[in-house]
């Protein structure tokens, strides 16, 4: 198809290079330089949306990011993307691009029924019904074709093939907003000395103005065009200064950072090789100049959703910048002067001009656009209005009627352009935390004060001309420059242009309905009309936050950019308030929907967070490990051989423990370093035993507490020398340790002489354990390794001997599964030689790598407790059988409120051990009931915490938390787990805790 | 006037124009038997079921700003019950019970959709704690389901159920009477059922002072002057400390700042609210299309309903990470909410040690779901002076005693719940 509605000469696009692309399923023809929505215009398509909830036809309303209606549903594929807004949206060739929310066509769409319905479906109605048959199954079933019928666009199906980044940086002076005011600013502020951001939503600089073709107008004497050429080469060349185009403010938080969404590649089919698809920045200004300009509001009259309708600003953008003609025959509804402008351009493009028909008496068009307008002999119907709009997929005619009543006149036209005002764009104003205020001559919110360090300039601060513009961004940028510290020279002179007179606004914010059959749409988005916020009002939802919620005004894409202050001015006018004190909503980020992806940059998928790697990994990898993730860390589950299933795999190395010798990776242990002459003292405070006693070459197991006196964690403490001390915690705790540790030597006791050092990383650590242990490490290290030279909890240096050749490492005699076991450090680039030398030196004594699991099946045979099922945040020392070892004579964290009554109550639950009887398997997570039969709810008397096979024992043991449990051992009681299965429940005898050695006579062999 | 499809069809024929006040917007009177600060659905409720299961009448609910505009407004609408501690337990299942009939109740639609709440299990020690957790609610009579990996999968094609997932998922936890709730509706319903019982609710009424006498709750002072009253509750989550504050009290509450989003709307991908303990991450999708997903605290304390970016992108980050095929998408409003925290992450509902006052707060994330039994039970310990076995272990008291009920083991740090 031809463009049969592209304007011969003029506009911003590049027709040598002709763009292809579908808008359902019809190939049409752009240029470069077009939007989606001026390519489709150009081509005489203006039907592309139904609305969200009547499905009425909608066309294009806007040319920017305030669009309500023109939402399109991009591309196919893993790169499709729902509500795009045809007005942003750059055409490149082979764009593919569908109507949304509409079945079977766009031209006949079934879901149009609801505006048939639209009496019964009034704002809020679901509120009112759907309520019978009433049970909450019915409502699913409705709310099944309701959400069948809601959303707008489709979501991709399979992840998105794209990348994002992101970007931080700092300037003096962020300028949000790159129209005449932006550029001014930005200027000011670069030839001040500030480090200068200028960042715009539009593909090129110049905001407003870009492509306008006006002859009238011109800065410091040369064309704006020229003027803008000039100002974005000026500050391109400066090195202090960074360009930003295609790039939105979307967000505004403390401390001055804006986060800002750059669109790297949109514009193009699809990102270039090495190019993310969008970048995020976050800025950190020092000040931030407001120049993001203004929105163009419409006025509310019945059939001003029909395609063919344009704000009157966005007919006269297609107009100069785009070369299209969206109509042949043009009715401009406004009551302000800038409508006026965009008349002369409908006029200069050979639009025939119906009429405008002006809201204020012709004794009030004294400003020079209007008459200009009067001058070019357009028709100027004033002191009327526009009370309605008739047409089906497209206008065809509007009513004229004068304010004071009387007849009215129809009017043929194609072409609907209306203004009913300009909103300035203070949202990030406001979310800058900005008071804003009631302007009465524009009839809008203008910003007002803000407690960080915000400037606005141009549109958004009421400027209605370029001159005002140009001198209010020049003095934003001065002032922000100067904020920053820098009141340089003043070198360069305030960009002139000549003021243009304006006339005054005249508030019309609906046009009062002659009869019932059209709707007068506020918000096209969300299809609220006047009459249902007079329907909110009448029913007591008349806090601007209540008429938002109960109508859904603005609360589409659009965030409302359109209608907000429309709807606010209907609510006041329906309260009888003035507008200033019915208020504004909260402005909340973002300014405009912004990617998903773009929001975690790179850590997304695998990156989302660390994944961490012992030194052996890849020796497990090698190995045929399982793995398991514990923490962020990966850690060898077991090492099943051919054939074996993970499970059989755990029960020959825990059973190979017991009888031979096992070799497991406990690098994940965190790991501090504690150094000062008061860890003794601090040791004490911070555990419920006693540490002033540890001698050098010694370590000791340790409970820290919380400060409310449950078990924080557990571990051991060595004393590797005098004031030196190295802490072992729990793989799962190391971080939590750490700070509590921190917290309390910062804030608490910051005279003791204590430095901690987090060095998991550093060392890897390998534990020997076994009967044959001693054996094993005898072969390889250079010490005397007896029971008498280095007897239980006995700690040293000494060196490996391995293939590598000799290993400095730290030794440890400690034992987590209950059998004689070292533990063995060293510096982790040695951690696989290590642990390749001892299994080598361990072939002769069965020696077998245990993972994981092993290692808690031993764990559970021998009563060790677990950090998280045992230890589970609820319990104290004592309900893990722990009491003892709170020492009675010394303070420490946790204890002044262990004494609380509810923690020494009698039915505490009790770490205690159990068997499953009956040869029966003990179910996953299962709870300990006294009657498996009782009615729901059944008491719980417990749980079971960890249990296992066990194949030394050859039976199902657990550890389990009981109320009362030391007192019930021999009792037997039913562990049940109805989640897998309501019947099953297995009979278990109560006991202590330690299934294996209760003397620890192994341990200290 | 009853609200129903036939007053509907009655009243498009008049094109709506007689639809009533949904509620009246008195003026305080002098005196009240008994008087609710905070109009959220916290506080209006307490005022309904005063109304009605106790009958009284002389009742007004203070609210400084407009009701619904707290938390009530800004929450993720997630209801559950699916809790292992017992307290927890009884108190939310008594709370899921009313949803499921709080439409008819209250002649309003608050949509109470039991679609289902998933908890994504993604680590063996995660499994063991979900199904011990499932258990407890099984024998607690709640309902309880365990999904293998497969079983969701097959369910929700859009979730990365695969191994290489940075957590990958190895079953889930559901509760199918579990869903969401719309938040506005509860406010509103509660306003005007309760309205319709005689309760004067007054926006624009802050409560700025608390007078006692001799140990005993003589009224309050309030923006629209001084109102007498010796019965007097709190209900102001986020605000719980201020407010208790005036009344001498220290309570053991932190209030911090939580965040929630929503996409722009797309039609139908996700049919059942699914949350990560993983990467602390919630998700539903509206009725509207538009994804609504929250996760945890920014981290400092606040009484500022907005937050800051870091947050954010966490909760999009586990979105991506569980969700890759919503990478494009739009993140569409951002807002933050006022979270009352307490020392366990459980809540009081209790008597507090004035005569005549007492409150329910210390929701940190999910007190939304509690509002049917908080305010029920709330009423329940106003009228008769002292508390009903269902909010007899949420006391203020608990935390001198020892007698805390902390469902994550998190400890006595407020952010940690
Ligand atoms: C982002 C977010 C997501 C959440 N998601 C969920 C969820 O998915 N599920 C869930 O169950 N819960 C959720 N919650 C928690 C839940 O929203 C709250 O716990 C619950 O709504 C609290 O209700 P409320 O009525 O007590 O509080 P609010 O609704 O906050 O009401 C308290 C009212 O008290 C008023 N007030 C305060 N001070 C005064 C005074 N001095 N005088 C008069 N009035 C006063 C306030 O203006 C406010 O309206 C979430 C919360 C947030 C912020």
């Amino acid at each position: 198809m031809t463009q049969a509605f592209r304007l011969p000469t003029g506009g911003i696009i590049d027709r040598s290079r002709p763009l292809r692309f579908e808008f359902d399923g019809t190939a049409y023809e752009g240029y470069a330089g077009d939007t989606l929505a001026s390519a489709l215009l150009a081509n005489g398509v203006h039907l592309v949306a139904r609305s969200f909830k009547y499905h009425r036809p909608r066309g294009i309303l806007c040319s920017g990011s305030d669009e309500p209606n023109a939402l399109l549903q991009l591309d196919r594929g893993a790169r499709t993307e729902p509500n795009v807004r045809a007005t942003t949206q750059e055409l490149f060739d082979g764009l593919i691009a569908a109507s949304q929310n509409r079945w079977p066509s766009l031209r006949f769409d079934v879901g149009a029924i609801n505006n048939a319905l639209s009496r019964l479906l009034p704002a809020g109605f679901y509120y009112k019904t759907f309520m019978w048959p009433p049970t909450p199954r019915w409502w699913l079933r409705y709310e099944h074709f309701i959400r069948r019928a809601a959303g707008i666009g489709r979501s991709a199906t399979a992840p998105d093939p794209d990348r994002y980044e992101h970007q931080y940086a700092h300037c003096d002076v962020l300028v949000i907003g790159g129209g005449p005011a932006g550029l001014a600013a930005a200027r000011a502020a670069a030839h001040a000395g500030a480090r200068v951001i200028v960042c715009d939503e539009n593909p090129a600089f110049g905001g407003d103005l870009r492509g306008m073709n006006d002859d009238s107008a011109n800065i410091d004497g040369k064309a704006c065009a020229t003027w803008i050429d000039e100002a974005v080469r000026d500050l391109s060349d400066s090195a202090d200064v960074t360009l930003l185009t295609r790039t939105t403010a979307f967000g505004y938080y403390d401390g001055n950072l804006v986060a800002l969404s750059e669109r790297v590649a949109d514009h193009l089919a699809a990102p270039l090789a090495h190019m993310p698809r969008q970048r995020m920045w976050k800025v950190r200004a020092g000040t931030v100049v407001l120049a993001s300009g203004a929105h163009e509001r419409g006025i509310a009259y019945a059939g001003n959703d029909l395609p063919g309708t344009l704000l009157a600003g966005a007919a006269r953008t297609y107009i100069d910048r785009h070369a299209v003609r969206p109509g042949s025959r043009a009715v401009v509804f406004t009551n302000n002067d800038s409508a006026y402008a965009a008349a002369l351009s409908l006029s200069r493009a050979g639009i025939a001009i119906g009429a405008i028909v002006d809201a204020r008496e012709d004794s009030e068009l004294t400003g020079a656009l209007a008459v200009r307008a009067r001058e070019h002999g357009i028709r100027i119907v004033s002191g009327s209005m526009v009370p309605a709009a008739h047409g089906s997929k497209r206008v065809t005619a509007v009513d004229i009627e004068s304010l004071s009543g009387g007849r009215g006149t129809r009017v043929d036209c194609d072409l609907v352009c209306v203004s009913g005002g300009w909103n300035p764009a203070v949202h990030l104003f406001s979310q800058a935390r900005g008071s804003l205020r009631y302007d009465e001559s524009l009839a809008a919110f203008v910003p007002e004060r803000s407690p960080l360090a915000i400037v606005a300039a141009g549109g958004v601060n009421g400027c209605s001309d370029v001159g005002g513009a140009l001198a209010d961004g020049h003095a934003a940028g001065l002032n922000a420059a100067a904020k920053a510290g820098f009141r340089g020279p003043a070198s360069y002179a305030a960009p002139h242009a000549e003021p243009v007179a304006p006339g005054r606004l005249r508030p019309l914010w609906s046009v009062p309905a002659r009869d019932r059959s059209g709707k007068r749409f506020v918000d096209l988005q969300n299809d609220v009309t006047v009459s249902d916020i007079a329907l909110a009002v009448r029913e007591g939802y008349e806090s601007v936050e209540h008429l938002k919620r109960y109508t859904t005004l603005g609360m589409g894409t659009d965030q409302g950019k359109t209608s907000n202050i429309v709807g606010l001015a209907l609510l006041a006018e329906q309260l009888h308030r003035p507008i200033s004190a019915v208020g504004t909503t909260t402005f909340r980020p973002p300014y405009t929907p912004v990617t998903l992806g773009a929001y975690p940059g790179e850590e997304a998928g695998a990156h989302l967070e660390p994944t961490r790697y012992s030194a052996m990994h890849d020796w497990h990898v090698a190995h045929g490990a399982r793995f398991i993730n514990a923490g962020l860390w990966r850690r060898a589950h077991s090492y099943p051989r051919a054939g074996e299933t993970p499970d059989d795999a755990a029960n020959r190395e825990a059973k190979n423990v017991r009888t031979n010798v096992g070799l497991v990776d406990v690098s994940t242990l965190g790991k501090i370093e504690l150094q000062g002459n008061d860890v003794a003292e601090f040791l004490n405070r911070v555990y419920i035993n006693r540490w002033d006693t540890l001698a050098v070459g010694r370590c000791r197991y340790g409970v820290m507490l919380r400060d409310d006196g449950m078990v924080l964690d557990d571990g051991t403490t060595s004393r590797l020398a005098d004031s030196h001390y190295l802490m072992t915690t729990t793989t799962v705790n190391a971080v939590e340790v750490m700070q509590h540790l921190e917290a309390l030597l910062q804030i608490d006791w910051p005279e003791l002489d204590v430095y901690l050092t987090s060095v998991t990383e550093q060392w890897s650590a390998a534990a020997l354990s076994g009967p044959k242990a001693r054996e094993v490490l005898a072969a390889v290290v250079d010490i005397d390794v007896s029971n008498a030279a280095f007897p239980f909890l006995a700690v040293g240096t000494c060196t490996v001997r391995g293939a590598a050749g000799p290993m400095p490492a730290r030794l440890f005699r400690m034992s987590y599964s209950g059998e004689l076991a070292y533990e063995i450090h060293v510096p982790a680039d040695r951690g696989r030689a290590t642990w390749e030398a001892l299994l080598a030196a361990g072939a002769r004594y069965g020696i077998m790598p245990y993972g994981t699991e092993a290692m808690s099946t031993l764990r559970i045979e021998k009563g060790h407790v677990v950090i998280g099922p045992e230890a589970d945040g609820r319990t104290t020392a004592d309900d893990l059988g722990m009491g003892k070892l709170v020492n009675a004579a010394k303070w420490c964290v946790g204890k002044p409120l262990l004494s609380r009554p509810a923690l020494i109550a009698p039915d505490r639950w009790q770490l205690v051990g159990l068997t499953a009887l009956d040869g029966a398997v003990m179910p996953r997570g299962a709870k300990i009931v006294a009657d498996p039969d009782h009615a729901l709810p059944n008491p719980m008397l417990g749980h079971v915490t960890s249990w296992c096979w066990s194949p030394n024992l050859e039976s199902w043991i657990a550890l389990a938390l009981v109320a009362n449990g030391r007192a019930r051992h021999g009792e037997t009681l039913w562990a049940v787990s109805p989640l897998a299965d309501a019947k099953a429940r297995v009979r278990v005898r109560i006991g202590p805790p330690t299934f294996i050695d209760p003397d620890g006579e192994r341990l200290r062999g | 006037m009853r609200y129903s499809i036939f007053s509907l069809a009655r009243n498009a024929l008049s094109y709506h124009e007689h639809w009533p006040l949904a509620w009246r917007s008195p003026a305080p009177k002098a005196r009240y038997d008994a008087i609710i600060i905070g109009g959220g659905g916290h506080g209006l409720a307490t005022a309904y079921y005063l109304a009605k299961e106790h009958a009284l009448s002389n009742i007004a609910v203070l609210e400084k700003s407009w009701l619904g505009g707290g938390n009530t407004g800004r929450n993720t609408t997630i209801v559950r019950s699916n809790y292992h501690l017992d307290p927890n337990a009884h108190f939310y299942e008594f709370s899921l019970k009313l949803w499921e009939s709080l439409s008819q109740e209250l002649n309003f639609n608050v949509m109470y959709s039991a679609r289902g709440v998933l908890n994504l299990v993604h680590s063996p020690a995660d499994m063991d704690a979900s199904i011990r957790r499932g258990n407890a609610m099984r024998l607690n009579g709640i309902d309880a389901k365990f999904l293998t990996r497969d079983e969701i999968a097959r369910w929700i094609p859009n979730l990365d159920c695969s191994p290489e997932a940075r957590f990958p998922i190895h079953g889930g936890l559901l509760q199918p009477r579990g869903g969401t709730v719309r938040h506005d509706a509860v406010a509103w319903g509660y306003a005007r059922a309760a309205d319709a019982l005689g309760v004067d609710v007054i926006q624009q009424c802050e409560v700025t002072g608390i007078r006692i006498d001799r140990g005993a709750i003589q009224g309050v002072e309030t923006t629209q002057g001084f109102i007498t009253t010796t019965k007097l509750g709190i209900a102001v989550a986020g605000h719980s400390g201020h407010v208790a504050a005036m009344a001498g009290l220290r309570l053991p509450i932190e209030s911090h700042v939580l965040q929630a989003m929503v996409s722009e709307p797309v039609k139908p991908v996700l049919n059942t609210v699914v949350t990560s303990g993983a990467v602390h991450f919630y998700i539903s999708q509206s009725d509207k299309g538009e994804l609504v997903m929250g996760g945890d605290l920014d981290f400092y304390n606040s009484y500022a309903q907005r937050g800051n970016l870091p947050a954010i992108e966490l909760v999009v980050s586990a979105c991506l990470a569980l969700f890759p095929s919503f990478g494009r998408l739009k993140l569409m409003r951002t807002w933050g909410g006022i979270m009352d925290m307490t020392m366990d992450g459980s809540p009081i509902i209790a008597k507090l040690p004035v005569k005549g006052l007492t409150m329910s707060g210390g929701w940190c994330y999910g007190g939304f779901k509690a509002t049917p039994a908080s305010g029920w039970l709330h009423a329940y310990t106003i009228a008769r002076d002292e508390p009903h076995p269902l909010n007899a272990a949420f006391t203020l008291e608990r935390f001198a005693e020892g007698g805390m009920i902390d469902e994550k083991g998190a400890g006595p740090y407020a952010w940690a719940h």
